[in-house]
């Protein structure tokens, strides 16, 4: 039962089962383990970037293809939601119609950009994707009478998702029992279905024809796949989940704007954790995505700590101020992409 | 047994659009030009808005040629170009501000020499830098698409932060030097004088690079390896060393775009090479990759649209070199030139 759940695709290392059972059971009843409006803040975090980083690696591990983009089509989802609940009023409605829209928008636009680019050849469309998403970013945060410009949008969410909702009397486990609860586990549930759908197609026949084009494209439009119609449709997938995130995002922080959804930042945070973790498969996404949001918001201490143990010394502190902590993650995404291409999860493995 | 059929051949000159066809890319720059001028009411903001539109073109392809080329002959497309070009405006600012006597001074000839020695120590010192970028960071993932992008994306975030150790996260604000500050008029336009410097520095650029590309050997070498690596190699002529030595010069302009892009904007961030490298890219890709004078044309077609259209409709500037490069892509899917490939 439990092997058709995760699609046959079994970790395959006694380790990485061990690590996946635990962040899935610390994410699974974090309000409960962790309480305080951080750690549960951190780990809706972390789910959703799980969604968002697994979507990527559909494209990157799986398909070969280089997009930035990403971040637009989280974007593209969040956005929708807040318009939504915007304009239609508060209500699960115009949740369901801003992120279905939303997602709509995003496997559109991924497809028109992927028929423009993938045609000619997969290079262009990373270059294609840069500027795509940089033009757009711009242009939401010009378009200010629609999307509130830099400063963005707060909006407000069914009142059963907000702290002053309580489904029963008292506290459940020592936890107030009030909408709060029920938005992580909203949440959480569509971030484990998601993410379960995923496994899914990535294990299909789907996934496979994808995985004998990024080995070997020339060869996959030999045996008759066309290639083109694989790449174009992985993209638009991937961008549509992608979006359905943002939109799990913006629920969850009831705000959206250019930095939280659609800066380059949360770009090269994916890229990073995409290969951190392991590309390729998708419980790389895992556990990048957990030690990379844990360590955005804890490693930063350990640098500034380290940075005092050395503040006699020159330059050296500046190199451990704890702003510098993506200076030090790019070193260790090149040394990855160099010796651990298939990151940790791969390690594990044994590969 | 029938006769042979008569010899009757037929001389027809080809047609007009036949003809054009080699031309098409700089009819484009041209019908471009007319095109602004029809839709721009008054003559003098045309004419300031083509110079500045000159001007922003030829610095993104003195930005841009370097990745062009280097993609051509080796086929690494680098990601981490835009760090040369902060780099290259962070060396040359910080060598202005301490010259500052000589920038400061209303001589025209001593803010010449200063703005010199800001260019040649910024294009030295990314030079030196690309040799490094290239022996460290894209040497072993050589004929891997996926992993140099990664990797060269990686070591620009490094370098960013780099600049951010060394110079601090603060924005750097710059002063042009004193005669080239202000306009002159021509013909009721204002004409800002540090633009046409810009057009001029492009343009003999451009002009040593088509040389040293058709008439020098070193060049033949380039262009030969452009379009048959394989077969240079195998008459004896070491690529390796004509790459690297293509990847430094290619470094170099970066940084020598980046000083006249950083005194253009009058002001320096980390990040602003990885902003260029947005109007970069798409040069290259509607320019056709590793092709120098599709860079060249492409670049003057994004500096003449982003300005024009901004003076139009301000909002729309950024979309419409996308809606340019989707249809260029749409007239000639490889970009205006192509190269083509023995492979």
């Amino acid at each position: 039962m439990l092997k058709t759940l995760v699609s046959g695709d079994t970790p395959r290392s006694p380790f990485l089962l061990a690590i996946l059972i635990v962040i899935l059971i610390c994410l699974a009843f974090a309000p409960f383990l962790f309480p305080g409006v951080r750690s549960v803040d951190t780990a809706a975090r972390i789910c959703i970037f799980i969604v968002l980083v697994a979507s990527y690696d559909l494209l990157l591990g799986y398909g070969g293809i280089v997009s930035f983009a990403h971040t637009m089509f989280f974007g593209l989802g969040a956005y929708g939601v807040a318009l939504a609940n915007t304009h239609m009023g508060r209500g699960f409605d115009a949740l369901l119609v801003g992120s279905v829209a939303g997602a709509g928008l995003a496997a559109l636009l991924a497809l028109v950009i992927g028929l423009f680019s993938l045609r000619v050849r997969a290079i262009f469309f990373a270059m294609i994707t840069l500027a795509v998403a940089s033009a757009v970013a711009v242009l939401v945060s010009q378009l200010s009478t629609l999307t509130g410009g830099e400063d963005g949008l707060s909006f407000k969410i069914p009142r059963a998702l907000g702290p002053a909702f309580k489904f029963m009397d008292g506290e459940l486990f020592g936890v107030k029992a009030n909408g709060k609860l029920l938005k992580y586990y909203l949440v959480f549930i569509s971030c484990f279905v998601l993410f379960l759908l995923m496994l899914r197609v990535v294990n299909s026949p789907f996934g496979r024809v994808l995985q004998a084009i990024r080995e070997n494209d020339f060869r996959a439009e030999a045996i008759g796949y066309r290639v083109v119609h694989y790449r174009v449709a992985a993209t638009c997938l991937s961008a549509a989940i992608a979006a359905l995130a943002g939109a799990l995002y913006a629920v969850w922080l009831r705000y959206v704007g250019p930095d939280t959804t659609l800066s380059m930042e949360i770009m090269i945070d994916i890229l990073l954790m995409v290969v951190i973790g392991g590309m390729g498969t998708m419980y790389g996404a895992v556990i990048g995505a957990t030690l990379f949001v844990l360590a955005q918001n804890y490693l930063q201490n350990v640098l500034s700590l380290a940075g005092e143990s050395v503040s006699s010394l020159p330059l050296l502190p500046d190199l451990l101020n704890a702003d510098r902590w993506l200076l030090w993650l790019g070193v260790l995404f090149i040394l990855s992409v160099y010796f651990f291409p298939t990151g940790i999860v791969g390690r594990l493995r044994g590969k | 047994m029938s006769a042979a059929p008569k010899h009757a051949p037929t001389m027809a000159q080809m047609s007009l659009a036949e003809r054009l066809a080699p031309y098409a890319p700089i009819l484009l720059v041209i019908g471009l030009v007319i095109a602004g001028f029809v839709a721009i009411p008054a003559t003098s903001s045309w004419l300031t808005l083509t110079v500045s539109g000159l001007a922003m073109g030829m610095m993104i392809f003195i930005m841009a040629s370097g990745l062009t080329l280097v993609f051509g002959l080796m086929d690494v497309i680098n990601f981490g170009h835009g760090a040369f070009v902060s780099v290259g405006a962070f060396v040359g600012v910080s060598l202005l501000l301490l010259l500052e006597h000589m920038t400061g001074a209303p001589n025209l000839l001593w803010n010449l020499t200063a703005l010199m020695v800001a260019i040649v120590g910024a294009m030295a010192a990314t030079g030196l830098m690309g040799y490094a970028f290239e022996r460290v960071i894209v040497k072993p993932v050589y004929g891997h698409h996926l992993k140099q992008i990664l990797v060269t994306m990686g070591g620009l975030i490094v370098v960013e932060q780099l600049i951010i150790v060394l110079w601090g996260p603060e924005e750097i604000y710059i002063t042009r030097p004193e005669s080239l500050k202000g306009a002159i008029t021509f013909a009721g336009a204002a004409l800002e004088k540090y633009r046409l410097v810009a057009v001029a520095i492009g343009l003999v650029v451009f002009l040593a690079m088509r040389y040293t590309l058709r008439r020098t050997k070193i060049g033949l070498i380039v262009r030969a390896g452009v379009e048959n690596g394989e077969m240079v190699q195998a008459l004896g002529y070491n690529l390796r060393m004509v790459f690297i030595g293509v990847f430094v010069a290619g470094s170099a302009l970066a940084g020598l775009g980046g000083v006249l892009w950083g005194l253009y904007q009058e002001v320096i961030t980390a990040h602003m090479g990885n902003q260029t490298m947005i109007l970069v890219f798409i040069v290259v890709i509607i320019g056709g990759l590793g092709s120098v004078e599709g860079c060249f044309i492409g670049a003057l077609m994004v500096g003449l649209m982003q300005n024009y259209v901004a003076f139009l409709e301000p909002k729309a500037a950024l979309i419409s070199n996308i809606a340019l490069m989707v249809a260029i892509l749409m007239w000639r899917p490889m970009g205006m030139i192509p190269v083509v490939k023995a492979k």
